[in-house]
């Protein structure tokens, strides 16, 4: 059963015909059919083209986080071969918001660590709908730094909504967990190539995207706080969010002209939900040749690069 | 309107203003105590008897800290104004106009170089009155420039870190002064020079999970408000009400993210000897003896 957005209704509706004719048919429909349902997927397909074309910054945040759309574990077991995951912080317990190990990425070791929402009930229960604790950065700095040890580059897929905002993160020092978690990022001699599969969501984000090159999938985004969060802070009204959607400037291609992120990965037409293969596969891709130009260079030169990176950020506006 | 205000002339009218300024009483958020002002200031802005620490502008924090109340002002470079052309039930570059108005600064930053108990330093300090002392371009900026002054000059760096976070309207560049600041308490711990962060009323969001936790000594004045998550938030999620106390100052310390909690009075020696422990120093004249 595909979830279908609000804004998407025109397509469902098309779809659902064609549903329906096939259905038909397959009930001994004539000839005749096969052209109508040609026919009506063609349709289909030109609104859907159409309306990805020209959607608004919200439709963007309602896209990022649908729930069919391909998640951190679904990029780490489309492009990671003998993925062998790590658990804990070795101090309090192992949160499963974020999730991180070894593995290959086109034949090469590596390590990865991200951000899992879950796809369903139980799994999104299990990873706290990608909401980690202290625990789950403090993982991160654990995996990072062993990467580090290693010599093997790090590829980050981020995908939240935030940090956890609870009496327990914050007992346990949330902050600080954030905090030294992109401190971790900064301190790496090795490359790391951050992904935003989804939601970029503040400093819960930022924690594991300090990296060499910051790649955004199409319909991804990235901010200081969500959509909702601003319009009821700024605005007082929750239901202003598609304003506040719009004027934080939260989609890959607003974010790539104010020099935030180096690079777009285009996914299927409607959205990754449609096709999560071809979504993974293209992040594949750039994974690769962004990881390429940091062959052969040293651990300092790679550390510099990317401080300077940060650095540059906004100098230039 | 009562008669004499008829009657006196303008100009003595405004003398008579002056004789009676409006916080010629300070009430205690506390205890709702009524207080007179100077014995407040002679007080460090603590409400004698009841011990709160009043918010105090960075002036007057950087005159409680330095020697004979004198510093130089590091100068801070200049950021674009309102990068987003932002605008929520108000236009940010109005927002930043007036704050400019109202604090005199350019934004939530005001930092230093002066000496303090005889050591030189570089006091940066937020200030709240500024777009609640939020963390926008300038200030990280800012953030950075104390962090070079620092060792340009050799001297710790230490910072009164204060306010509620990012500042949302400068939206995801709010958010990459998180790495940026990092990257400049980097450059001090390549530099071997101590960094002193106390947390004052309130410290929330982006400002802790980056700089503000990344001490090498962490104090924190009295009850201050210090967290992650803002406590509406919390709420919010977990639909239950708060344990007194809940990310105070002293909560932190119990939790092991905060060295000590340090009354305002105490506060310029409590850095000066640290700065002078991480810094091998001597004790000052007075006392070595």
């Amino acid at each position: 059963m595909r979830s279908y957005l609000d804004f998407e209704k025109s397509v469902a509706e098309l779809e659902a015909k064609v549903d329906e004719l096939k259905a038909m048919g397959a009930n001994g429909g004539g000839v005749e059919l096969s052209d109508d349902i040609a026919r009506l997927e063609d349709k289909a397909r030109l609104a859907l083209a159409e309306l990805y074309k020209s959607l608004t910054p919200w439709q963007r945040a309602q896209v990022a986080r649908h729930p069919q759309r391909p998640h951190a574990l679904d990029f780490i077991h489309g492009l990671i071969t003998e993925f062998t995951p790590l658990a804990g912080d070795r101090a309090f317990s192992e949160d499963e918001a974020i999730v991180g190990g070894l593995g290959r990425f086109r034949g090469e070791p590596v390590c990865v660590v991200g951000q899992e929402k879950g796809s369903d009930t139980a799994s999104r229960l299990k990873h706290n709908f990608g909401m980690a604790r202290p625990e789950g950065y403090r993982k991160a700095i654990r995996l990072m730094e062993l990467a580090d040890r290693f010599g093997l580059p790090v590829l980050s897929f981020i995908d939240t909504a935030g940090a956890y905002p609870g009496i327990d993160a914050e007992e346990r020092g949330q902050a600080q967990a954030i905090a030294a978690s992109t401190e971790t990022c900064l301190s790496l001699g090795v490359p790391m190539i951050a992904l935003v599969v989804g939601e970029g969501g503040s400093g819960g984000a930022i924690a594991i995207a300090t990296a060499n090159r910051v790649l955004m999938m199409e319909h991804a985004i990235y901010s200081v706080i969500s959509p909702e969060g601003a319009a009821s802070i700024l605005w007082r009204d929750a239901a202003k969010a598609q304003d506040a959607a719009t004027n934080m400037k939260i989609t890959a291609p607003d974010l790539l002209r104010l020099g935030v992120i180096d690079a777009i990965v285009k996914e299927p037409p409607g959205g990754a939900h449609r096709d999560p293969a071809a979504a993974v596969a293209a992040a594949g891709e750039a994974i690769e040749e962004w990881l390429k130009s940091f062959a052969g260079m040293d651990p300092a030169a790679i550390r510099q690069a990317r401080t300077e990176k940060f650095l540059a950020i906004g100098r230039s506006l | 309107m009562n008669w004499i205000s008829d009657v006196v002339p303008p100009r003595i009218k405004t003398l008579f203003k002056r004789e009676t300024p409006e916080n010629l009483w300070i009430k205690c958020p506390d205890t709702g105590q009524m207080v007179f002002h100077k014995d407040v200031e002679a007080n460090a802005w603590v409400i004698p008897g009841s011990e709160h620490h009043l918010s105090v502008s960075s002036t007057r924090r950087l005159k409680l800290m330095f020697d004979e109340q004198t510093w130089l002002d590091v100068a801070l470079p200049q950021t674009p104004d309102d990068p987003l052309k932002f605008r929520d039930s108000k236009r940010y570059s109005d927002r930043l106009k007036e704050a400019r108005a109202k604090t005199g600064l350019q934004d939530a930053f005001k930092i230093g170089f002066g000496r303090v108990e005889g050591q030189p330093m570089v006091i940066a300090v937020q200030d709240v009155e500024f777009i609640t002392g939020s963390l926008g371009a300038s200030a990280g900026e800012a953030f950075i420039k104390g962090a070079q002054t620092a060792l340009e000059k050799r001297a710790p760096y230490v910072v009164f870190a204060a306010g509620g976070g990012a500042r949302m309207q400068e939206g995801i560049l709010s958010l990459m002064q998180m790495p940026r600041t990092t990257i400049a308490v980097r450059m001090l711990r390549d530099a071997r020079l101590p960094y002193i962060v106390v947390l004052t009323n309130p410290t929330t969001g982006g400002i802790t999970a980056s700089y503000a936790m990344l001490g090498d000594v962490h104090l924190a004045e009295p009850g201050a408000l210090i967290g992650f998550a803002g406590p509406r938030v919390i709420e919010q999620t977990i639909r239950e009400k708060l344990p007194e106390g809940f990310q105070r100052s002293e909560y932190l310390r119990d939790h092991g993210m905060v060295d000590m909690v340090v009354h305002r009075r105490d506060m310029k020696a409590t850095v000066a000897r640290l700065g002078r422990l991480m810094m091998k120093q001597p004790l000052p004249e007075t006392e070595a003896a």
